[in-house]
């Protein structure tokens, strides 16, 4: 089990060590400022209008009311939205403010700037909407078959896409099979959203604080619907209280930017949480068909899937996701043979897109559901029908891309196996009710728990793909032996900004480096998502590093007189490796000077799919196991999760100590997801958009994790370092949807589990 | 608009003024009178991030009416360090990697002075179960225990000490 190494506090860390955040310190003092933490003298409010309808026609929109109440400054309607009407991620398909349909509950009709929120309230209250109510679109398949009319211009079918490799007419003497469900997540983060938008004199452009995934793509897509050029929108990163894919697609960005530009005063909006669950994409739920064709010794010949994703009202990313999906069908496993059909719809359910795991997650729990059946029908234990399918490099996908990764699934197996089982009895060692499912409701009766172990293993590509042209940018400058690193990559919380002076203290033999200010002042560095910063960012960072040192080298080697080929970076000091005894600090090799270099980094081409979900269109990935051990009170269907085994494909951890963070902080959402979050829609309406009824795992729910990390370097990578990110939270769900299974002995089928999937 | 009515936050006296009689107390700790630590993410006393002591009692801040509270203290995250530099329950945080988004930190760090006050070597079930209030999206909890126990480690060799 790695524990983290030492934290070095004498200095500065290198790479490989654990060093704390740099912001650690103001964020445990309440100093640190979130987008929501930016008071402004004589800021005005802002507020949004949504729909209370998930399908309807705006027959009359009044919004006279709303300006008669005192303190209210502007009231804007999509007739205000002076360029694109339109936005959205891969497509423009979603509108700024609804003006003739309303396509799902929550739709923004209309904005308000007030002296008060609570005017803001009233004055929303007072725009009067009347729609003509529609039946909504809820069921996915509908959207497929053509039995509802159009919802939207772009159609029901965001898009379709099969997968078709090897022999189609393959048949293996063992077939499994299965329908399997993924409900709908949301990715909670606490920091609501929230902005503050300045606008420049005369309304010619504006400055946003705000909190988002990818600086220079809300640029671009809000400068479009302002009508104004990009470098009219200034972006600075607000403080960002988490995001796991739901601040990539824009939520308030257009709309307090309007209001600061009509009113010409700086505007500040805050969602609440009701708010934030209506206003920010959510994890597709799914519905998955898959069978499996093996030979007698497990051995898997062939897959089939069918894929449904429900899209909900616009495309935001759900193009990518599919294609996530369905690339992902035969998971960390070997297979020659495929026919996968894949679906994103378009339904008058809330729009979907991002969230950790971008699709694998919903392929994973299929897949990895259909392995253990396929280990009971062979005959086999849920490790060996792993192991004997185990994808290694240079094995060939589905999709025909071969995998150069280095991919050490069965490695990450064996490693996963190798951790201790919890030597707790059931229920606890101290006799602790607390211990038991159920807990503090101590509704258990304790000689009726059963104890079970699963199993989850997943491959997650990293960066974008399918021909995304996907870079970073980051700029180094040394002088007077101090580093200062400009790049626009989002910190959320996940420790970029930890990272990259890591890199660039090993690289240029300096302790001091000061991260500026995460602005549009510099080139994109593409979105905090898909595993990729620590690969792109990272990549950038070492980049503009590596060129700023041969100037250095240049530089030195030129005062004295050696090829700056000979010159190393030693601790401290530029050494000639010739020569050691010759040999200068950074510091006083750069007094007085400066060597300032800016690097677009872009990871290897990829390719779109073609119309057989053929092509090379990854770039990398990592591999992860999980083994899940549960406790389940089968009389009330409640589960405490005992304990999480896991050995994670890490390449190497520049930050141990964030490499665990961010491990422990997947597995908790990957569990939360098997047991208990689910935003529950019921004809097009969402039953529970709070933390009150939206169940997120608290300390109580959380088990001790085990966590092996292994480090193989994968020579694609620039630090030889992988995304970590999200594999943590994609096998372990099915990893403990198995746990329950082998409980209670009953199948599961979709997540997360409820009680009376596991009772009734 | 109510009358000017007068809260003790940290030990200072506020006039609070010109206020919609309605706000919380989070809302007045933060724009009526600046003190930007304690953050809201629920409204519902679901996930402790507003979390701040008064009277000396865990409260969440988001639960409470502002014009209320008058003649109590309101101690905020601002409020437990009054020298600045970090209570050791604030440095084991940051050592222990127990933060990371951080936006739920200053209800947890609240919450842990509490929680040690009141059980200065709490097992594990009681940390997770005093601490259960205060929801973390971003760390698993697992470096959060982790802070706890070593703080409470390092109070008690400092007693024996």
């Amino acid at each position: 089990m790695a524990e983290p190494r030492t934290i070095a506090r004498e200095r500065p860390g290198r790479i490989g060590d654990s060093v704390l955040r740099p912001d650690g310190v103001e964020k445990v003092q309440g100093a640190y400022r979130f987008s929501s933490d930016l008071p402004v003298e004589g800021a005005l409010w802002g507020a949004t209008l949504r729909s209370p309808h998930p399908s309807a026609r705006i027959v009359r929109l009044d919004v006279t009311p709303a300006w008669a109440i005192p303190g209210v400054e502007t009231v804007i309607t999509a007739a205000d939205v002076p360029g694109l009407a339109t936005y959205g991620l891969v497509q423009p398909d979603q509108p700024v403010f609804a003006s003739d349909v309303v396509r799902y509950l929550g739709e923004p009709i209309a904005a308000v700037a007030a002296d008060h929120p609570e005017t803001c309230r009233r004055a929303l209250e007072a725009i009067i909407v009347e729609y003509e109510v529609h039946e909504p679109l809820v069921d996915p398949e509908r959207a497929i078959d053509g039995s509802h009319p159009p919802i939207h211009p772009g159609g029901n079918v965001i898009r379709h896409q099969r997968v078709l490799s090897g022999d189609p007419s393959v048949v293996g003497d063992i077939v499994v099979e299965g329908d399997y469900e993924i409900g709908m997540q949301d990715q909670a983060f606490l920091g609501l959203e929230a902005a503050l938008a300045v606008p420049d004199p005369g309304a010619a452009g504006v400055e946003l604080h705000v909190a988002t995934q990818w600086l220079h793509e809300d640029q671009k897509q809000i400068a479009a619907c302002l009508g104004l050029p990009a470098s009219a929108v200034r972006l600075v990163l607000g403080g960002v209280g988490g995001a796991f894919g739901g601040r990539e697609d824009l939520s308030l960005q257009v709309h307090i930017c309007l209001l600061a530009l009509r009113t010409g005063r700086p505007v500040r909006v805050h969602y609440g949480r009701e708010e934030s669950f209506l206003g920010h994409i959510h994890r597709h739920p799914a519905r998955i068909w898959m069978r499996h064709h093996a030979d007698r010794t497990g051995q898997i010949l062939k897959i089939e899937a069918r894929f449904v994703l429900d899209g909900g009202a616009y495309a935001s990313t759900s193009h990518a996701v599919l294609t996530n999906a369905i690339t992902h069908t035969q998971g960390p496993y070997r297979c020659e043979n495929a026919v996968v059909d894949g679906w994103a719809v378009r339904t008058n359910n809330p729009p979907c897109g991002a969230m950790r795991g971008f699709g694998v997650v919903q392929a994973c729990f299929a897949h990895e559901s259909q392995m253990d059946k396929l280990a009971a029908a062979c005959g086999l234990d849920p490790v060996a029908i792993r192991l004997r399918n185990a994808m290694r490099t240079g094995d060939r996908l589905i999709t025909g891309q071969v995998v150069e990764s280095v991919a050490p699934v069965e490695r990450c197996i064996r490693e996963t196996d190798a951790l201790a089982l919890p030597d707790e009895p059931i229920g606890g060692r101290f006799d602790d009710p607390m211990r038991l499912p159920g807990g503090a409701g101590l509704t258990a009766d304790r000689s009726h728990i059963r104890r079970g172990i699963g199993w989850g293993v997943a491959v997650k590509n990293l960066m974008f793909s399918e021909g995304f042209d996907d870079y970073a940018t980051a700029r180094c400058e040394l002088a007077d032996g101090v580093a200062t690193l400009k790049f626009a990559t989002a910190e959320v919380g996940q420790g970029f900004i930890t990272i990259a002076p890591q890199i660039a203290r090993t690289l240029l033999g300096i302790d001091d480096v000061v991260v500026d200010r995460i602005d549009t002042g510099i080139g994109s560095a593409g979105s905090t998502s898909a595993s990729r910063q620590t690969w792109m960012s990272g990549g950038a960072v070492d980049a503009a590093c590596r060129k700023v040192r041969e100037r250095l080298f240049e530089h030195v080697g030129g005062r004295w007189a050696v090829d700056p080929l000979r010159l190393v970076i030693e601790d401290d000091s530029v050494v000639d490796s010739l020569d050691p005894d010759r040999r200068i600090t950074v510091s006083e090799a750069t007094a007085g000077r400066r060597f300032a270099e800016t690097v677009e980094f872009r990871h290897r081409p990829t390719q779109p799919l073609d119309e057989n979900g053929q092509g090379d269109c990854h770039t990398a990935f990592a591999f992860v196991a999980h083994r899940a051990v549960v406790d389940v009170d089968p009389d009330l269907g409640l589960v405490k999760v005992v304990q999480i085994a896991t050995a994670q494909d890490v390449g190497v951890a520049l930050n141990p100590l964030s490499v665990i963070g961010q491990i422990e902080g997947g597995i908790a959402q990957g569990l939360g997801l098997a047991v208990m979050e689910e935003i529950v829609m019921r004809d097009g309406r969402m039953l529970n958009p709070s933390f009150t009824d939206y169940l997120l795992p608290t300390f109580l729910d959380m088990p001790p994790v085990l966590t092996t990390l292994v480090e193989e370097p994968d020579p694609q990578a620039p630090l030889g370092a992988k995304g970590v990110g999200e594999p943590p939270c994609i096998s372990v769900t099915p990893a403990i949807v198995a746990a329950i299974r082998d409980a209670i002995g009953r199948d599961l089928h979709r997540v997360p589990v409820r009680p009376h999937d596991i009772c009734l | 608009m109510a009358e000017l009515y007068r809260l003790t936050v940290n030990g200072v006296d506020h006039d609070v003024a010109d206020a919609w009689i309605g706000e919380s107390l989070l809302f007045v700790l933060r724009e009526r009178i600046g003190l930007l630590g304690t953050k809201g993410a629920c409204e519902q006393g679901e996930c402790g991030s507003c979390s701040v002591l008064l009277d000396g009692e865990l409260v969440c801040s988001c639960l409470v009416l502002a014009a209320a509270q008058t003649g109590r203290s309101i101690v905020t995250i601002e409020g437990i360090a009054p020298e600045g530099s970090p209570t050791d329950v604030q440095q084991a945080f940051v050592e222990a990697g127990a933060v990371q988004c951080g936006f739920c930190t200053p209800g947890l760090i609240m919450a842990t002075q509490r929680l040690l006050e009141r059980i200065p070597a709490p097992t594990d079930t009681e940390i997770r179960e005093e601490l259960s209030g205060n929801i973390c999206r971003c760390t698993g909890y697992g470096r959060l225990v982790s802070a706890v126990v070593d703080v409470a480690r390092r109070r008690a060799e400092g007693d024996r000490g």
